[in-house]
């Protein structure tokens, strides 16, 4: 018996596969694109395959995140809120802090130590300190997005980057370029102002250790290093951050499943 | 409609009732610059529309036109008009929708609206009211009297305050006499207000059932329609009988244990004014997790009715200037938020929601501190969501139904589990 949860973000799409010892036996990971249905259906097939499973033999599927409603085949639907916090909790069970930096958003969520939800606060309608900031000042620099965390850990001497518009801020790098600044300082500026707005947002929800960071986001390193500073506490990492929430969504399958329920839905119609 | 139901109390007779006195009272604004009616362009706070009503004035108030227009889904196209014509995209929604509406020539999805006489300017703890007048004042070339209110903080109202406000009432009075050639007359004004009294106890005692469970309404999406009356009618034989009946019908929903969704699984409280252009959508998002609000901060901007604010006949000027000062966006933050806590646990809330507004700063000013306050000093949980009273454009529902099921499934988990903060 396999269950799976999928997580439907504004950027990518991940899929973990479960089985019934809550061992990962399948992961896949997509662009989104334009097609959220199909999307969806592709990150479920192929964490199967992954997984060397067949769709017959998952007992329960969880869709998660922004798309989380377009899993048609999806037996119910979890906010990556509520996911990220159980996955978060099931790799780093100390963890009381979650923060989740993604595509479009960025989130702080409080948790007991159960990995229940006790308070959350996420960025407003505003791209500021999400991963769409950092894909915009990896552009204007010519630099890959993989790039531009270890190079911003070579600056010696960060620069202060004043705006938190994902839009305005391209015009400021190119003056800061204009100027003369070495790129590594820009960068390491970049990544000090989103880990300030970030940690602004957690001082709401309080800063109670440990930390875990979670999100694509949180595969750079210069980031993680950011962060740190700016909260004062050593955080979490986990290889397995972007999926964090399809992870959590699996995690709820299966305890769903413990608890009886059974799968209703299949790709394409009913199971 | 089934015979078994002859004997009880017709359902959705409010709302019923509401579309008819709506309709007179838009009808009379229709004709009433050709009638030579004058009209007096008021704001809802504070509203001092029983003393104008004693000089025949028409009250047409702005705000519920911008709400209006918010729900027939045409604000959006009247706030573009009134950024064409130069007005900033963080000026208050509300008043580019007038601004617009007034360039199409007033013409509305319920009429066309009359300009104004008099506009009156009767709440100033938001100072964009007097910017927005004082444009329509130019606009119009129309008198421009501004009521100066004071600010009610923790020590309450003083007796200085109100001989203030009252020696004010009796300069407009002054000022309405010279313009209609009416005689002010106390007499008529303790009349009027006898109504607006008898109005008044009536909406109290229906926001009171909002305590029983199920609430058989919803105080925050139901209650900010049948609060119109009191907010925009008062003074009138036709408001108390609305009162009355809507509050049989009430009556008869306690006793059916009917309420707005099929099954009450969570009461909230909600804090900050509603999504008007996407009403129905916005409500939506709460009813699928049986959420009813069963009090609300937005529905006591008209008045703090259940705080004890009345219009009183045997104090005509006093009261009326009382009330002025009692509207809720006139207290300060602290009394706010003790309001907010008290209706917490007299109407035995689960939960707060607050729903900032983008473009009105002196509603979404301190919503921040409400929050921390409720999470971490009180342990009530709380959500804070974003969008606008009159813009369309802030409406990211995607976004919002996130932030909102991610509270009710949190809410729904802590309960099963016990758990609490």
């Amino acid at each position: 018996m396999i269950v799976s949860g999928v997580d439907v973000g504004s950027t990518t799409s991940k899929a973990v596969v479960l089985d019934d010892r809550r061992q990962i036996v399948g992961t896949s990971l997509l662009p989104t694109g334009a097609n959220v249905v199909r999307a969806a259906e592709r990150a479920f097939r192929e964490a199967l395959t992954a997984a060397k499973c067949d769709e017959s033999e998952a007992a329960y599927v969880i869709g998660t995140g922004y798309g989380r409603y377009k899993v048609s085949f999806g037996d119910d639907q979890v906010t990556e809120i509520g996911c990220h916090a159980r996955g978060a909790h099931f790799l780093f069970p100390d963890t009381r802090t979650i923060v989740d930096i993604g595509g479009q958003d960025t989130k702080a969520i409080r948790i007991n130590d159960r990995g229940e939800v006790l308070d959350f606060c996420m960025n407003d309608k505003c791209a500021a300190g999400t991963g769409r900031f950092l894909d915009a000042c990896a552009n204007v620099l010519g630099m890959s997005l993989e790039d531009i965390g270890p190079a911003s850990l070579r600056s010696e001497k960060a620069l202060r980057i004043t705006n938190v518009c994902t839009v305005f801020v391209e015009s400021e790098i190119i003056s800061q370029l204009a100027r003369g600044e070495k790129v590594e300082d820009i960068l390491r500026g970049v990544h000090q102002a989103i880990a300030s707005r970030t940690a602004g947002l957690v001082r709401r929800v309080g800063t109670n250790p440990a930390v875990t960071f979670t999100g694509g986001v949180s595969r750079n390193q210069g980031m993680v290093k950011s962060l740190e500073e700016k909260l004062g506490v050593p955080v979490h990492v986990s290889p397995l951050s972007q999926w964090m929430g399809a992870l959590g969504a699996a995690l709820i399958a299966l305890e769903r499943v413990e608890g009886g329920a059974v799968r209703r839905v299949a790709i394409g119609g009913a199971a | 409609m089934a015979t078994t139901a002859q004997a009880a109390v017709a359902s959705d007779l409010g709302k019923t009732l509401q579309r008819d006195m709506l309709a007179k009272y838009y009808g009379a604004l229709e004709t009433a610059n050709e009638d030579g009616v004058p009209v007096a362009y008021l704001f809802i706070p504070g509203n001092i529309s029983e003393l104008t009503q004693v000089f025949g004035f028409l009250p047409v108030y702005p705000e519920i036109n911008a709400l209006q227009c918010g729900i027939k889904k045409v604000a959006g196209e009247n706030i573009v008009r009134a950024e064409d014509l130069g007005y900033s995209s963080d000026v208050c929604g509300y008043v580019k929708n007038d601004i617009g509406l007034m360039l199409k020539d007033r013409r509305s999805p319920f009429g066309r609206l009359p300009k104004p006489d008099l506009l009156a300017c009767n709440y100033s703890g938001c100072n964009t009211f007097i910017k927005w007048f004082e444009a329509l004042a130019h606009f119009y070339g129309s008198e421009f009297f501004l009521l100066d209110i004071p600010y009610i903080r923790e020590s309450g109202i003083s007796p200085g305050d109100v001989q203030y406000v009252v020696a004010q009432l009796k300069e407009l009075i002054a000022r309405c006499e010279a313009r209609t050639g009416v005689t002010y007359s106390e007499a008529r004004l303790r009349e009027i207000l006898e109504y607006s009294r008898q109005a008044e106890d009536l909406w109290v005692q229906i926001l009171h059932l909002a305590r029983e469970r199920p609430s058989p309404f919803d105080s925050y999406f139901e209650a900010v329609f049948y609060m119109a009356p009191v907010n925009m009618l008062r003074g009138t034989p036709e408001s108390v009988e609305y009162y009355r009946q809507v509050l049989r019908e009430m009556k008869a929903r306690t006793e059916e244990k009917r309420g707005p969704v099929p099954e009450e699984k969570f009461r909230v409280v909600i804090e900050g004014p509603p999504a008007w252009p996407h009403f129905r959508s916005f409500w939506e998002l709460f009813k699928r997790w049986g959420a009813v609000a069963v009090a609300s901060t937005y529905s006591k901007v008209g008045g703090l009715y259940d705080q004890g604010v009345r219009h009183d006949p045997s104090r005509p000027l006093e009261s009326i200037a009382e009330y002025a000062m009692n509207s809720y966006t006139n207290w300060n933050l602290a009394k706010r938020a003790d309001l907010i806590l008290r209706y917490v646990k007299e109407y035995e809330a689960d939960a707060l929601v607050i729903h900032s507004v983008k473009s009105c700063r002196s509603f979404s000013v301190g919503q921040a501190d409400f929050r921390e306050a409720f999470v971490n000093e009180l342990g009530i949980p709380t959500l804070m969501i974003e969008s606008d009273l009159a813009d369309p454009r802030y409406f990211q529902e995607a976004q919002l139904r996130n932030r909102i099921d991610a509270f009710f499934e949190s809410l729904t988990q802590r309960r099963l589990t016990g758990v609490t903060a």
